[in-house]
């Protein structure tokens, strides 16, 4: 043996292992990755899928993956005919999007105030809100269906059941939001503010025009997340919800996935057409999360 | 209506719930259209001033007149003031001329007017061609530009710098510093300007106050401070580099002054008239250039370290008794200095001066 042959033969045992290394982790994310991906490819495939006996001779194989078999649009027009998909689509968008915005502000004024303000009890509200994170929504769910049956609303009805607002109100304020949002706020550079106090800003415009443009990432995780947790939300209009007038997309898949005969090519195409807004959230505001817009305009 | 008015500081002072006072006590007078520079090491309180009067931290105690208005209460926006920070704190989500335009904007005023007064301030300035741009794609020299400008666009009486160039690269904080100095004769406005920095103290200033421990050591013009500093602190922070404070005792014989140092022998000055007791001396100070070398007599020094500036040379020696060596400022004349060599060196008369236990300056020889 030469004596550079021996630290080239290491050099190449060292390459090998790497690429070992390498194609062992590419392998893990993709098996990961499919664990995600296969039931929405499942449901997708069953969807277009217009022979329900085909469908469930699919389902024993690798087949129940594939656009095989009959396809056509006949499953999502049955829905849309069919089933008050249209009227659940609509009061899902209405309730989740008021609750998401109205949301946003609401926790992003209260998180501002605990970031910048300083008052009596400031502390003590911070760790309650902290606290708040770690309550179940179940903890409280009876509770709060007992209030909300108490409470009156504009019209001098009692009794809040059955109606948007009831769907809407009691998930503005939320713990979490408030505090993603405090993080936000409080690492933001102060003499930012403190120049626009300078140049006579009031505090709420400080907010509006400068700490909330700032805080675009924090805005779209918020967003985001209180989207997914409203959008998929099933326990609360179970509880609060009669009927279909005001029921939001689950409440109306559970009741079109209860009815017999199951047909699973419809209730494919209800649950593809119900999942389609919340990729279309995710992709918009996706590069949020990233993008970070603070670092670049404090020093040289 | 006037574009300037004076600063008065009464009895100044700023406690925080926790810990010293930061501000024990200052007063100060700042006149109309004069550049006041606060210089200090950080921490010494001359930020926390300016913030005072900017009407971002509150005064815990004093009166704080801008013009002939008490100004302790009102808010900052009503106090004619401005102010340029020393991360610029530009607003990265807007454009240079939105910057610019922001307080205008909040004042109430129409698009038109804000946009005069942006371009007005702009061209002065010369950044018309960055106003479209956001502060990132901006240079650190363009922002400090756009951050000043954004001063200059509300007009206001008093302009507040707080450490404006110490992000800059030394070349441009020359360039700055010569422009600053240009926009003050211009505008004519009261300038206040804090820094570290005590070269930009130097040229920059009317007047310098020299802060430290939250207290106003002297106040005065910057070679008033430079040739007769009122203590030891304000000797050593002016002058680069420091003045040589050494321990040592001071007699006077016939119409001479001895000056015995320690370690360094005695050097026998001509005292006409000696306005100081002698006997209170505990140390004397003297600039590095104040000093001469050669002859017979006079100091002895052991040369440690020589530097060779191109215009000037620097010799350093080590005094049994002080922990900073001995700085001798000669101009250089292509002579070869060697370490360890004996150099015989006396203070120019007039230049030395004498300091008593508390480290206030007495008098001089």
């Amino acid at each position: 043996m030469t004596p550079n042959k021996l630290p080239r033969r290491a050099f190449a045992s060292q390459k090998g292992a790497e690429s070992r290394g390498r194609l062992a982790a590419y392998a893990a994310h993709a098996l990961l990755a499919a664990f995600f991906v296969m039931p929405l490819v499942f449901m997708l495939a069953s969807a277009f899928k217009t022979d329900e006996g085909q469908l469930l001779r699919d389902m024993n194989s690798l087949s129940a993956f594939l656009p095989s078999g009959q396809l056509g649009w006949e499953n999502f027009t049955a829905v849309i005919d069919g089933t008050p998909f249209l009227l659940a689509f609509a009061n899902s968008l209405f309730i989740v999007g008021l609750t998401v915005t109205i949301g946003i502000l609401v926790n992003s004024m209260l998180a501002y105030a605990l970031a910048r303000l300083r008052f009596r009890g400031r502390d003590l509200l911070l760790a309650v809100v902290v606290a708040l994170i770690i309550v179940p929504f179940e903890a409280i769910a009876v509770p709060l269906l007992l209030l909300v049956n108490q409470l009156p609303w504009l019209d001098g009805t009692i009794g809040w059941l059955d109606s948007y607002h009831v769907q809407i109100i009691p998930f503005i304020a939320n713990a979490f939001s408030i505090y993603l949002f405090y993080q936000s706020f409080v690492t933001l550079p102060k003499d930012l503010e403190e120049a626009a106090l300078m140049d006579g800003a009031s505090r709420w415009r400080i907010y509006w025009s400068i700490v909330m443009p700032l805080s675009k990432p924090a805005i779209a995780t918020v967003a985001v997340l209180q989207f997914l947790a409203r959008w998929g939300d099933l326990l609360w209009p179970v509880m609060a919800v009669r009927g279909d007038t005001f029921a939001t997309l689950p409440l109306a898949m559970q009741t079109f996935f209860g009815q017999f005969p199951r047909q699973w090519g419809p209730v494919m195409a209800f649950a593809a057409m119900a999942t389609l807004p919340t990729m279309m959230v995710f992709l918009v505001f996706q590069r949020w999360f990233v993008k970070s817009v603070i670092s670049s305009a404090i020093k040289g | 209506m006037k574009m300037t008015a004076s600063v008065s500081l009464r009895g100044i002072r700023k406690n925080y719930d926790k810990g010293d006072p930061v501000i024990q006590g200052v007063d100060l007078d700042i006149a109309e259209g004069e550049f006041m520079v606060f210089v200090g090491q950080s921490g010494c309180g001359k930020s926390t001033m300016m913030r005072m009067i900017a009407g971002l931290e509150e005064i815990s105690e004093g009166e704080l007149r801008i013009g002939n208005r008490v100004a302790n209460d009102l808010p900052p926006v009503q106090r004619d003031v401005a102010m340029v920070f020393q991360s610029y704190a530009l607003y990265p989500h807007m454009t240079v001329a939105q910057n610019m335009g922001f307080g205008l904007r909040m004042a109430g005023q129409s698009k038109a007017q804000v946009g005069q007064a942006v371009s007005r301030a702009a061209e002065s300035l010369r950044i018309t061609h960055l106003l479209d741009r956001r502060p990132k794609a901006l240079s650190g020299g363009e922002r400090q530009r756009v951050a000043i400008g954004r001063a200059i666009v509300r007009k206001p009486k008093v302009f507040l710098f707080d450490e404006p160039l110490s992000n800059l690269d030394a070349g441009l904080r020359v360039q700055m510093r010569l422009e600053l100095t240009r926009l003050h004769r211009e505008l004519g406005a009261t300038m206040i300007y804090v820094t570290h920095d005590q070269t930009e103290a130097m040229t920059m200033g009317d007047r310098i106050a020299v802060f430290d421990k939250g207290v106003v050591q002297q106040v005065g013009p910057p070679m008033s401070l430079y040739q007769r500093p009122a203590n030891v602190f304000v000797a050593q922070f002016l002058g680069s580099p420091r003045m040589n404070v050494l321990p040592a005792r001071v007699r006077v014989e016939a119409r001479n002054a001895v000056i015995t140092v320690e370690g360094l022998g005695e050097v026998r000055l001509p005292a006409p008239g000696v306005a100081f007791n002698p006997a209170l001396v505990t140390h004397v100070g003297v600039r590095p250039e104040s000093l001469e070398v050669g002859g017979a007599g006079g100091w002895r020094l052991d040369i440690g370290l020589v530097e060779r500036l191109g215009e000037s040379t620097l010799l350093y020696g080590g005094v049994a008794g002080t922990q900073a060596p001995v700085a001798v400022k000669l101009a250089d004349t292509g002579q070869d200095w060697e370490i360890g060599a004996r150099l015989n060196m006396r203070p120019r008369p007039g230049s030395l001066l004498v300091f008593d236990a508390q480290g206030v300056r007495i008098g001089e020889v």
